[in-house]
């Protein structure tokens, strides 16, 4: 297999955002890794999108009041199997 | 299939165990906390009534964050009342790394990282919030539940292309949000007057 085609640092930014997004295809993610491997101002760059965007990922989890905890046992306990969720109860709409 | 006690004790506890990351992403989506956890209830209602089709036990945290997000999406498309946004035509480029970084700083000091150090989940979910719906949406999907491009763009009904361009649109709004609060805040680190790197 021949090694990746090198990238300059433009266009290691450009993909920047698709590598860290898993988007790359194998031979162009195989470039940038290359590149941010020898450039330590992308690379930089890089670690600092990736912690940004892993603490927009944790915003993925809330903590659970009492109250909505309540809510949702009730709500576990009003199904039935014979009328599985049609007693939605959480739904407002 | 036969049910039993244990197959709706079992139900009960995968509902319980990811609560605080159903609520999380509705929480994300649907930008206020009421609205957030009717969402969430109707997506474990919604699960209850197909869970026939969860096909991988292993796998019922994503498969019901999928069902929260459909739900959402579905809800979203026909809430006719639902305002026309203000589309943003123009090109937003920002970048917070390029506005902290100091090049000069290299070997004993790094602002951005310095910044994410001090930015709170409170900034961060005021700048999630303050996004225009569209953008704030593909973000969501992307950065917190963790879409592929091609998923996104499954369930918003758009090009990939249109994803690609929401999401740095996005991304771009939200950074430039961070900033000028980190600016509001006095968030920023404090370091010396740059100078020119090869002086």
């Amino acid at each position: 297999m021949s090694d990746p085609k090198p990238i300059t640092c433009d266009e290691a930014l450009r993909l920047l955002a698709e590598f860290l997004d898993g988007e790359l295809h194998f031979d162009t993610r195989e470039g940038l890794t290359q590149h941010l491997e020898v450039c330590r101002s992308c690379f930089s760059r890089a670690e600092f999108e990736r912690r940004l965007k892993a603490e927009i990922n944790r915003l993925g989890r809330e903590e659970i009041t009492p109250g909505f905890e309540a809510r949702v046992r009730r709500l576990l306990g009003s199904f039935t199997t014979s009328s599985a969720g049609e007693q939605a109860g959480g739904s407002q709409t | 299939m036969t049910e039993t006690a244990a197959d709706r004790a079992w139900f009960e506890q995968a509902v319980l165990s990811v609560l605080p990351e159903l609520l999380g992403t509705a929480r994300r989506l649907a930008k206020n906390r009421e609205d957030a956890e009717d969402l969430a209830a109707e997506a474990v209602s919604r699960a209850w009534l197909h869970r026939a089709s969860l096909r991988e036990p292993d796998r019922f945290a994503g498969w019901i964050l999928r069902i929260l997000t459909n739900l959402f999406l579905s809800r979203r498309r026909m809430d006719a009342s639902r305002p026309e946004e203000t589309y943003l035509d123009e090109e937003v480029e920002f970048s917070l790394f390029e506005r902290l970084h100091q090049p000069f700083l290299l070997w004993w000091g790094t602002p951005e990282q310095e910044f994410l150090d001090r930015l709170l989940r409170e900034d961060l979910v005021r700048a999630i919030e303050a996004l225009p719906e569209r953008f704030r949406v593909v973000v969501v999907l992307a950065d917190v539940q963790g879409f592929s491009y091609g998923e996104i763009a499954g369930s918003l009904e758009v090009p990939i292309g249109t994803v690609r361009s929401r999401l740095a649109r996005g991304r771009a709004l939200l950074q430039k949000a961070l900033w000028e609060h980190a600016c509001d805040a006095g968030l920023r680190t404090q370091t010396p007057q740059a100078r020119p790197e090869h002086a």
